[in-house]
């Protein structure tokens, strides 16, 4: 299963049309501890680089874009009651939401793994 | 560093009896750090602290809606309500205790003068829906200020009734879109720069914009190529802060406005930060349309104090005509009168509508007025200098063990920004903030603007000595050189206050929001 990432910091993983979303494991460590996480409802629709979540944490509120267009199919519920896990495990069971692809070839300006990891390294 | 009190009392002086924090009390009070329960928690709900009559059976008229449960408010009699309050006071850090550095929202001394004019009876005992004719001197007041501001600024007309920063950003937007859908253009793109104000993309979308970030450049500053090349028609205007939340003045203004009065919209300037440069620019001069003047951090009133905020809207001739209701205008007998809705189709009949029910904040008003005629033209002229210098001067002390990411674009205006570059490794900003504590000063404002990593921003106003400064410079110095070094009781900070470390984050995450279950 393929896994993107953005310039925002966001990853998407895509399986066939469905694909899911989170921040990197660099973003969360900027962010410092998160305290609350505002999801999308399911079945709303989402363009690419729309605000489509918001991650509070003690220092501030960042807005999550959509690394690509579609529609949300659920949320990540765990993330109400324990908002840490997007600081614990960002990259898996911190997910933000998952979602229903309307474009596939908008994933074709994402980077990969070992590109993320060289444009973070210069930041 | 710490020669501000050569001849006074010294820890030093007290001979050497005892490890003293050792020493427990009954109390918990530590001799002037006294222990404070809620106020729930002194006064209980079954006595009264005053004693009142037998109360006469009257009939009861409440029906359905009378209460079933007890109210349970603590009883408390007059010395118990204003000891708890004194005490939580003296926990409290204030500007009258020492400098208060909290950039961006400046917490400065308030002229005594200022709080005993807005004090006077004729000003402080008036109520606003008494006749007009009774409360001239008030009136005269607004209008004078109302003068003052448009001079100051270079603006051609002004609305004084926003209560605060924001509303008066929201005040100045709503005059933009008043001004466009005079002219029937419809715009819907409002673009506010990474250096402005948090404040200033949430008005704008409270409004009704959709808010497009403008990037800032290497040096902190607006990026302009990237602001022009996005102008066109559906840009109603931007939103500036001037100088900016790096502390640096905005030198391609001029340039910026041009630019988008060319293309059709219009610039409002964010004013928080007038304070750095009264009485040197004024903003109208730059090509701005809108501007909100914090009078509760330019002309003192003690916002710090948590009192009320005033935001008057200074406005350009083009959206001068759009300006909200009420507002004050002299009679030709002298008088002043209220410019209201009825008056308002022969005089002002394409204003917006109204921002709050009254005049505005009439308190702000005359500490504002007291401070800008007790000033003068090169008093004021001396606070901008002054608060600009103070900056310099800290950012310029500190450079050498804080890294100052824009230490190199130039002089500061009224802010010196520091990031947490060259801490060690799990040292930050946070726990520089903590161990000021610990060194008797509140923190500055910290991890914001959000584009310096770890940002401390540092404000230490005008009327701080030189002295006052060292002081404070020498708690950072020393504080930088333990983040540098890794200080591990840094890292536990703050251990002097009345309470430890507290865990924000669980504060954030399940906070309690009412004191017993």
């Amino acid at each position: 299963m393929p896994r993107y990432f953005t310039q925002d910091h966001e990853w998407i993983d895509v399986d066939g049309s469905d694909a899911t979303v989170g921040i990197t494991d660099y973003a969360q460590s900027q962010l410092g501890d998160i305290t609350f996480v505002e999801l999308p409802a399911a079945g709303s629709a989402v363009a690419k680089g729309d605000s489509a979540s918001v991650v509070d944490s003690v220092k501030a509120a960042s807005d999550v874009y959509a690394p690509v267009s579609g529609t949300v199919s659920e949320a990540n519920a765990a993330l109400e009651d324990e908002p840490e896990l997007v600081n614990t495990a960002a990259e898996s069971d911190g997910w933000l939401w998952r979602m229903t692809l309307s474009d596939a070839a908008e994933l074709e300006g994402l980077m990969d793994e070992a590109a993320y990891k060289t444009y973070v390294e210069g930041l | 560093m710490n020669d501000l009190n050569p001849a006074g009392w010294r820890p030093a002086m007290s001979a050497d009896q005892g490890d003293s924090a050792a020493v427990t009390t009954f109390t918990g009070n530590r001799a002037l750090h006294l222990e404070e329960p809620l106020l729930f928690e002194i006064g209980a709900a079954d006595r009264c602290g005053v004693d009142f009559d037998e109360a006469p059976d009257l009939p009861d008229t409440l029906g359905a809606f009378r209460r079933k449960a007890r109210l349970d408010l603590p009883g408390l009699s007059e010395p118990e309500a204003v000891r708890h309050y004194t005490r939580l006071s003296r926990q409290n850090y204030a500007i009258d205790l020492g400098l208060f550095p909290l950039g961006s929202c400046t917490m400065k001394h308030n002229p005594r003068l200022d709080e005993k004019v807005a004090r006077m009876p004729g000003f402080a005992d008036v109520h606003p829906l008494q006749p007009q004719q009774t409360v001239q001197g008030a009136l005269k007041v607004i209008n004078e200020l109302a003068h003052w501001l448009i001079k100051l600024t270079g603006m051609h007309g002004v609305a004084m009734t926003p209560k605060a920063g924001a509303h008066g950003e929201l005040c100045g937007l709503l005059c933009i879109r008043a001004a466009l859908e005079a002219r029937g253009d419809a715009r819907e793109v409002i673009l506010v720069p990474e250096s402005a104000h948090g404040t200033n993309p949430a008005t704008a979308a409270f409004a009704g914009y959709r808010v497009e970030n403008i990037p800032a450049t290497e040096d902190g500053r607006v990026d302009v190529a990237a602001l022009t090349a996005r102008l066109g028609p559906d840009v109603a205007g931007v939103m500036i802060t001037n100088p900016n939340t790096c502390g640096l003045f905005e030198r391609e203004l001029k340039t910026i406005a041009d630019a988008v009065h060319a293309a059709g919209g219009y610039v409002y300037c964010d004013g928080a930060n007038f304070n750095a440069i009264v009485g040197r620019v004024r903003p109208g001069d730059l090509g701005v349309d809108a501007m909100h003047i914090n009078l509760h951090k330019t002309f003192s009133t003690p916002h710090g104090g948590g009192g009320p905020g005033s935001g008057p809207v200074v406005l350009s001739e083009a959206l001068a005509p759009y300006g909200p209701l009420p507002f004050t205008a002299r009679q030709p007998d002298g008088s002043v009168r209220l410019v209201e809705e009825e008056d308002a189709p022969g005089i002002h009949p394409e204003g917006f509508g109204r921002m709050c029910a009254f005049h505005g904040q009439m308190g702000m008003f005359t500490r504002a007025l007291a401070y800008i005629l007790s000033h003068g033209a090169d008093g004021l002229r001396q606070v901008s200098g002054d608060a600009v210098l103070n900056a310099n001067y800290v950012l310029r002390r500190l450079e050498d063990v804080l890294e100052a990411p824009f230490g190199a674009a130039g002089p500061c205006m009224h802010e010196a920004l520091f990031s947490d570059d060259g801490f060690a490794e799990g040292f930050s900003t946070l726990d520089l903030a903590k161990g000021l504590i610990d060194e008797g000063f509140h923190p500055m404002t910290v991890y914001f603007p959000l584009v310096v990593h770890g940002a401390m921003l540092v404000e230490p106003t005008e009327t701080e000595s030189k002295a006052g400064l060292d002081q404070f410079i020498g708690a950072m110095r020393s504080l930088a050189e333990r983040a540098r070094e890794g200080d591990p009781l840094l890292k536990s900070a703050p251990h002097l206050a009345p309470r430890r470390r507290l865990d924000e984050t669980l504060a954030a995450r399940k906070p309690k929001l009412v004191w017993k279950d």
